[in-house]
């Protein structure tokens, strides 16, 4: 069937600001915010859902960005790393990753620490085995998770203490 | 890798869906949580003309309690359903796949009605549902049908949904008196598609083993129900000496393929460990 392609205008909110584009269906929502939108943190990995390099959050839950179109998310909220560092939410995962050396190159650090946090939300205190399958589905290919289980654990115990 | 271009509808009602499939026929692709299309997709093994976007359906999202099943919409998501009292009462099978398919962020996104429909042979949810003697119910132009779920998987990826239908909801009974579940599998990361897989379901009372489903994923193009090894377990204590039987029957039933991550003997020798897991499992449940 010949395609007459329909370009279509979403109007999203991204890490608190109003967007509104005109885009190619096909437009993934990770493509959208690193193209469109020049938002970088969120990472191209493997495109097809494995490795969570690309993790953002769509209503409150993380989600692949690589797995969603750009124009599944008209009306929605996003937030991506760089909202989250801005917002000063995770302030204290990211400090206990650079403490306890919890990324060498960073790429998946993003997705690694949207995945953490939502697993602290739900769970105050997880065990090691409960951080290793909330994080199951984000690639690390550096640092052997050690030092991000660590990071994670160590927070989870100092938000118990405050 | 980025998908070929498409067009994109959003329907409002399940007759709208209904009109799309008839125009776009086999050239249209439902989009419900797309955990799975999106790979394909990006990859371009499907290049469809147009992407119906079923997810403004409410009507086909959540669970409900009838008087002998659980229906669960189609559009309910895995993280739903994870949160379930009522899948952990009713089909607590369900509630113990859950944390073994894909990761948390997938299953924010997936849907029921997406992966069965979808029909992978290493997935787990058709296996649980042909253990669990499911209905799909599928609509059409000419109505709703149901179909059992040993029936539904018809071959890779083939299921009984035809190009002009819709996968709506989903019918399991609910948990009998004396029916206890077990579940295991296999994979090489916790998440990842399952190497081999099994689900079961049976009547258990101190330790004698009735009416057991025992249903396989990830050796072979659909879901393998075991009915060889369901049938010389029938009225059997679990011991060492049934489950070897069980075992040494296995061949019987399955026909492991070989890939990259397991060869045909591994899968077998999986098949088998996994066999044991599940009728000790079920044997103490009773």
């Amino acid at each position: 069937m010949a395609n007459q392609i329909e370009e279509t205008r979403i109007a999203v909110t991204v890490n608190g600001e109003k967007v509104s584009k005109l885009i190619e269906p096909r437009l993934s929502l990770l493509d959208f915010l690193r193209n469109e939108l020049e938002l970088t943190g969120s990472h191209v990995g493997c495109e097809h859902g494995v490795c969570g390099a690309c993790t953002v959050q769509v209503n409150g839950k993380i989600v692949r960005g690589c797995l969603m179109l750009a124009v599944q998310t008209n009306g929605a909220e996003v937030v991506t790393i760089e909202g989250k560092s801005e917002s000063g939410e995770i302030a204290d995962l990211q400090k206990a990753f650079h403490e306890r050396n919890a990324l060498q190159c960073g790429f998946c650090t993003p997705g690694m620490l949207l995945t953490a946090e939502e697993l602290l939300k739900k769970n105050q205190a997880p065990s090691r085995k409960e951080i290793r399958e909330y994080l199951s589905g984000n690639y690390c290919r550096c640092t052997g998770y050690e030092a991000i289980v660590d990071a994670i654990e160590n927070v989870a115990a100092t938000r118990e203490g405050a | 890798m980025k998908p070929a271009a498409f067009n994109y509808a959003k329907p409002s009602s399940i007759d709208e869906v209904l009109g799309l499939l008839e125009q776009y026929g086999d050239e249209a692709a439902i989009l419900a949580g797309g955990q799975s299309l999106m790979p394909t997709l990006n990859m371009r093994l499907s290049t469809p003309s147009l992407i119906i976007d079923i997810n403004g359906l409410d009507s086909l999202c959540g669970i409900s309690v009838e008087s002998d099943h659980l229906r669960i919409g189609a559009l309910t998501r895995y993280v739903e359903i994870e949160n379930s009292e009522n899948i952990k009462t009713y089909a607590p099978l369900i509630a113990m796949a859950m944390p073994s398919i894909a990761h948390p962020a997938i299953r924010n996104r997936g849907t029921i009605g997406g992966s069965v429909a979808m029909a992978d042979p290493a997935a787990e949810l058709p296996a649980c549902l042909c253990a669990l003697r499911a209905q799909i119910e599928i609509t059409g132009q000419e109505g709703v049908r149901k179909v059992a779920a040993k029936d539904f998987f018809k071959a890779l990826y083939e299921t009984a949904v035809r190009d002009d239908e819709i996968l709506t909801a989903i019918d399991i009974p609910k948990l009998g008196k004396g029916f206890y579940s077990a579940f295991d599998e296999l994979a090489r990361r916790h998440g990842d598609y399952a190497m081999c897989g099994v689900a079961a379901h049976a009547h258990v009372i101190s330790n004698v083993i009735s009416d057991l489903t025992l249903v396989f994923f990830a050796v072979g193009g659909t879901p393998v129900i075991a009915t060889n090894v369901m049938a010389v377990m029938e009225g059997k204590a679990v011991d060492d000496e049934a489950i070897a039987t069980a075992q040494s029957t296995l061949q019987n039933d399955l026909e492991p393929f070989g890939d990259l991550h397991c060869s045909a003997d591994l899968r077998m020798h999986y098949a088998k460990e996994l066999t044991k897991r599940v009728l000790n499992n079920l044997s103490t449940s009773g």
